[in-house]
């Protein structure tokens, strides 16, 4: 059963999404019928996935593998090889939590071609996992390029009024990072293959031979590598300057489409760069992380001070990632336990908080359409538990202590202040740290704008609280945020031992800044 | 030594909190303000006996733990979610539970009949979890959850009129301009943990647990020099540390948020914004005071700060006329007092300041509200006068208040004030010159402290009626429109004004400094203190024999007993001959601080950002770089349309010969 559980569990929305082709078919198609179906099989994939952290052996490292040959013409060496570890373990859950939130969040928001984008959203979410899945390059690829075009669909056709431009732009700032990363798969396959005789794009396989020495690249090799698949990873995070086609994407999307894409989408990019740049190109990780944490850097305070002056609420929370991913992005370059560490857990975090934003912006577009902050105003005053709840999701997104957003932005910062091998850590992270003053500016400034005062434009009068189904969908996020806040250490436990191996491989006699360096421990 | 019961303390209020923010919508104001009073009594007792329970292992140095689980471990970093009660943290128990249990009291009366009565006992329950966290905390990220927990809840409380934009900008920038505070606070704590690899306060060994306080203490104490600031090493702590005190006790230049967060309701005034959060500074730096005593040159910038907040803050104290506004820069002034003390080594000064300026403070911020619901919602002082006769009891106990903050012999600020100006002035810590000059700062602001009291006492309770009793009907949420006369207030209100004026009065006598009674009485304050408060480093061997001697002590005492009569006399005199003084347009606009930075920082920021960051680089820049590739390509693609046959053989050769290419390079190279 262990084997197949990641085969189910990246096949199941397939299944509904091919079920979907018949159900609810008629002389009026049945609306509900469809929706139902979706959410079912998406629920029953969340309900599998909770197998992963309950079965999980968190002082081992790949598990619940399955291992099978899959194109072996001319001795290619493809397989279909999956497997979770602590780094790929709650992204998978994430996933699979955030597509039946995003589908209940905007039950009544799709109309028009329903069931195709009912369709989109399941090929979307099996496209999701299987990049968090799999374990053979080739297959990794394969499913990045397979989401690209649900995401397509789902910004082209489901879309605001610029939405061809924007899902152009996504493509084909994709596509571009992605080719190049085709080119350094090829690349890495070729020399790997070269060198040990053993043709395989298995990634564990690859780690491993360099980890023993089997297979070494020398800097001069490791450099176009890294950059091969670095371009297409900060493409994706985004990381400034390449985070332009974000906003777009965003303001374009529906809100089911922005909550993946902030989501999930978001992290593959440095989901990557923990699972091949960093223990697959140590030399070259090195020599760039400086170069890599200043964009973080900048990305954080350009972000934040963007965000803060957009008059779109969507584009204001687009802004916000950039500036939250620049975080993630400076954690992973600190090679430190802490950085990485925090580095996952904010992926995480913002996974959730910033997924509810764009649940939050959703409940008042359907009920405005619009999102332009100043339409709105005095929301307090007829929607005082969307207020509460919106104001929740502000504060862990200016990462309040005992809420999630705090604990992974802090390790961050640990690790980046004690980062041996960034030059001038101390300033990288003391500028990174007015993220903390920025984002409070931005958050609450909007908070202010769109939830108190008086209903100042008559249209918001008449407004409703959120319904229980709108509150149904936000409270699953809310409790995390709290949980997620209070007790990390159900999350934290579970990738201490993939984090160390990534650490190590970069750092390999990691200068720990402990008590015996600097204290006297005979005291 | 562990005590469960510690975390009792802090769990009872969040449950009051829990409860009325869940149910509380659906309870009547008779239940709420029961749950809310009872949750904070339950911690105020629990406080009292936990604390008189280990006195005598208080007195000895213990501490005692009560360690629930370990929040954020990786690698070498932990912090843990764990209590801790030595005697700073247990004086402060007591006197933060016991004034906020009467504050909660009074504001079952004072907010009768608001709506969102429940949201607010809700959110003064919980800033007593988060008050009574940084209080009990164990580490510095503990600490830090109360810090800005506290924050949180004074943005809550600031905002809590929330349809009225003016406090919704208070509440905002109160919580920005801690985060400015809070950023180097954050620093502070980074840089501790980088050098000492601990963030915890002391050794625990049952829980295998490093001290930072003994890293400190094994330290060798920093040069006092200027360049030392930015050396990275431990007086950047201290100095880190304290950018975050300034932003939480409101001190230079980052006070402008308190006097704005006076738009919250009184009580939430006279609890957080005077007597306990604001006070959270003077913890943070006397909690460190073993990291504070190897920084000579922090200290110096705590002193100096402290020092000229004090002045400053005083200054424009004199030329205002909101009543809660003068209370506000009193406050400030009052806070930089404290910081004077912990700046020139007097850090058990600091607190005896802390813990009776709670009682006195707290007396006259609610004392203040008395008047505003008296007079129905009015804070001009300019158009009250002659209130004794109304409100005889509001009268009576603001007049303890009065004397007390004024430092009239035998009331509690007197002893504490007088302990900080005779410090300050015999400082072994500071250069002797600055010592001096600092007590002579400290010595004006008394007698300004003294006038500016009597001001408002005079204008609010003596000299003409300046209201109107019949004229026009101003609307107000009380809807006394039948009767405009001043009245005093309910008994609810009136017992809490009479408990904190007797603290105002005895509080005091608990640290009596010793010059004083000729050692006859023990300062018990300083005592129980002593083993939780580093011994601060003599500027020079003759400095740290120089302040012996009671002579000295008198001379001091004797001379600021004259200050605080002078001060009320000519304040007397001024004010009941003018009341309605005009004062210079520079201290009545308050320096024009808040215009400054508004010109200096947040204006050209949001030009910048909209106008250079976004409009340009985004959109011209970036964008334009990829649109124009785009277009770029778009144009090569026409010349290569004839490449393009439609044929999915004819791509996937391409990619094949695309991948040759590669491979071939690195064959090659």
């Amino acid at each position: 059963m262990d084997n197949y559980l990641l085969t189910i569990i990246t096949l199941l929305p397939v299944a509904g999404a091919v079920a979907l082709v018949a159900v609810g078919r008629g002389e009026k198609p049945n609306a509900n019928a469809m929706r139902w179906t979706a959410l079912l099989t998406s629920l029953a994939t969340f309900a599998v996935s909770l197998l992963l952290p309950l079965k999980f052996n968190s002082s081992a490292g790949l598990q619940f593998e399955q291992n099978l040959p899959w194109i072996d013409a001319f001795d290619l060496g493809v397989r279909y090889h999956v497997g979770v570890d602590g780094l790929s373990l709650w992204l998978v859950v994430l996933t699979t939590f955030l597509v039946p939130i995003a589908l209940i969040s905007s039950w009544n928001s799709i109309n028009f071609r329903l069931r195709e984008y009912l369709i989109s959203m399941l090929a979307l979410e099996t496209g999701m996992i299987g990049v968090f899945v799999a374990m053979d390059m080739f297959l990794f690829y394969l499913f990045w390029e397979v989401m690209l075009v649900p995401m397509y669909f789902l910004i082209g056709v489901w879309g605001g009024e610029r939405r061809i431009y924007a899902a152009v732009k996504f493509v084909i700032y994709t596509v571009v990072g992605s080719l190049l990363m085709l080119a350094a798969i090829i690349a890495l396959y070729y020399l790997h293959g070269q060198a040990t005789n053993n043709f395989t794009f298995d990634i564990a396989t690859i780690t491993e031979s360099l980890k023993s020495h089997a297979f070494t690249l020398p800097l001069n090799e490791q450099r176009w590598l890294f950059w091969g698949f670095a371009i297409a990873f900060l493409i994706k995070v985004p990381l400034f300057p390449f985070h332009t086609w974000l906003p777009d994407a965003h303001v374009e999307a529906p809100t089911a489409g922005s909550v993946l894409l902030a989501g999930v989408l978001l992290k593959m990019g440095t989901y990557g760069l923990m699972r091949f740049n960093l223990p697959m190109f140590p030399d070259a990780s090195r020599k760039y992380a400086t170069f890599i944490c200043a964009l973080a850097v900048i990305g954080i305070i350009y972000g934040a001070l963007v965000a803060m002056v957009q008059p779109d609420l969507k584009k204001l929370v687009a802004y916000s990632s950039v500036s939250h991913l620049g975080f993630v992005v400076l954690g992973i370059f600190s090679f430190t336990d802490q950085g990485l560490q925090g580095a996952l857990y904010q992926m995480l975090n913002h996974g959730i908080s910033t997924g509810a934003l764009f649940m939050i912006v959703g409940f008042i577009y359907d009920r405005r359409h619009t999102r332009l902050i100043s339409e709105f105003g005095g929301l307090a005053n007829v929607m005082p538990v969307f207020s509460a709840l919106f104001l929740v999701v502000t504060l862990s997104s200016i990462a309040l202590p005992l809420l999630n957003g705090f604990v992974g932005e802090f390790l961050v910062l640990v690790g980046a202040f004690t980062s041996t091998t960034l030059p001038n850590a101390k300033l990288f992270t003391s500028l990174a740290a007015t993220g903390m003053i920025l984002s409070a500016v931005y958050m609450l400034w909007m908070y202010q704008r769109v939830v108190m005062g008086e209903v100042k434009n008559d249209k918001n009068r008449e407004l409703t609280d959120i319904d229980f189904r709108e509150r149904l969908a936000l409270a699953p996020m809310i409790i995390l945020i709290f949980v997620m806040g209070i007790y990390p250490a159900l999350f934290l436990s579970r990738s201490d031992r993939a984090i160390a191996d990534i650490r190590a491989r970069v750092v390999p006699s990691a200068k720990v800044v402990a008590m015996t360096e600097n204290f006297d421990n005979s005291k | 030594m562990n005590e469960p019961l510690l975390s009792a303390i802090i769990l009872a209020p969040l449950a009051g909190a829990l409860i009325l923010g869940v149910f509380g919508k659906r309870m009547g104001e008779r239940v709420i303000s029961l749950i809310a009073c009872l949750s904070v009594g339950i911690s105020a007792a629990l406080s009292f006996y936990v604390f008189f329970r280990h006195l005598h292992a208080l007195e000895e140095g213990a501490k005692i733990h009560d360690y629930l689980f370990t929040w954020i471990s990786v690698g070498a970093f932990r912090a843990d979610f764990a209590l801790l009660l030595d005697s700073l943290s247990g004086i402060y128990i007591l006197f933060v539970t016991f004034v906020a249990f009467w504050i909660h009291v009074f504001a079952t009366g004072y907010m009768k009949g608001e709506a969102g009565y429940w949201r607010f006992f809700a959110y003064l329950n919980l800033f007593m979890f988060a008050m009574l966290t940084l209080v009990l905390a164990d580490n510095f990220l503990l600490m830090f959850v109360g810090w800005e927990g506290v924050g949180l809840c004074s943005y809550l409380l600031i905002g809590y009129y929330f349809t009225k934009d003016f406090a919704n900008d208070a509440a905002k920038k109160a919580f920005i301009v801690n985060r400015i505070g809070d950023f180097g606070f954050a620093l502070g704590v980074l840089l501790l943990f980088l050098k000492s690899g601990s963030i915890f306060y002391f050794d625990d060994p049952t829980r295998g647990i490093h001290g930072a306080f003994e890293w400190a203490a094994s330290q060798a104490a920093d040069p006092a020099t200027l360049s030392v600031i930015f050396a990275g090493g431990i007086t950047t702590i201290a100095v880190l540390m304290f950018v975050g005190a300034t932003g939480k006790s409101a001190q230079i230049p980052l006070f402008v948020w308190l006097p704005d967060a006076m738009a919250g309701p009184t009580p939430v005034s006279a609890l957080i914004h005077a007597a306990t959060m604001v006070t959270a500074g003077v913890y943070m730096v006397s909690r460190a005071s073993s990291i504070y005593v190897k920084a000579p040159t922090a200290m110096a910038i705590v002193a100096i700060i402290g020092g000229a907040t004090a002045l400053f803050a005083a200054t424009i104290a004199i030329a205002q006329w909101d009543i809660k506004k003068v209370l506000a820069y009193s406050t400030v002034s009052q806070l930089g007092y404290m910081f004077l003390a912990c700046g020139v080594g007097a850090f058990t000064a600091g607190i005896f300041h802390v813990f009776t300026h709670a009682f006195f403070k707290a007396l006259l911020f609610l004392g203040s509200g008395s008047v505003i619901i008296g007079m129905h919602h009015e804070q001009d002082m300019s158009r009250m006068g002659g209130l004794r006769k109304y409100m005889p009891w509001t009268f009576r106990t603001m007049a303890v208040g009065w004397l007390a903050i004024a430092g009239v012999p035998l009331l509690s600020g007197f002893f504490s004030k007088d302990e900080i100006l005779y410090r300050t002035f015999t400082s072994s810590v500071l250069d002797p010159t600055l010592g001096k000059l600092l007590w002579f700062v400290g010595a004006a602001t008394a007698l300004l402290t003294a006038i500016y009291m009597t001001r408002l006492m005079v204008l609010t309770f003596w000299g003409n009626e300046r209201f109107d009793t019949h004229g026009s009907h101003k609307h107000d949420s009380h809807g006394h429109d039948d009767h405009h006369a001043p009245k005093e207030s309910p008994t609810s209100m009136v017992l809490p004004l009479v408990v904190l004026a007797a603290g105002a009065i005895f509080a005091g006598y608990l640290g009596v400094p010793e010059g004083l009674s000729g050692g006859r009485i023990q300062n018990f304050f300083e005592h129980l203190l002593k083993p939780a408060i580093a011994e601060p480093v003599a500027h020079t061997e003759e400095a740290a024999h120089a302040a012996e001697g009671h002579g000295t002590e008198l001379a001091l005492t004797a001379f600021s007993t004259v200050i605080a009569f002078l001060g009320i006399w000519v304040g007397w005199r001024w004010f009941r001959r003018t009341p309605l003084w005009k004062p210079p347009r520079l201290l009545e606009e308050k320096y024009f601080v808040d215009e400054a930075y508004d010109a200096a920082i947040i204006n050209p920021v949001k030009t910048a950002s909209t106008g250079v960051l976004w409009k340009i680089i985004d959109v011209k820049l970036i964008d334009g770089a990829v649109n124009g590739a785009a277009r770029l390509a778009s144009l090569f693609g026409t010349g290569l349309r004839y490449a393009q046959s439609g044929l999915a053989r004819s791509y996937v050769a391409i990619v094949v010969m695309g991948a040759v290419l590669v491979i071939g390079y690195f064959m090659l190279g």
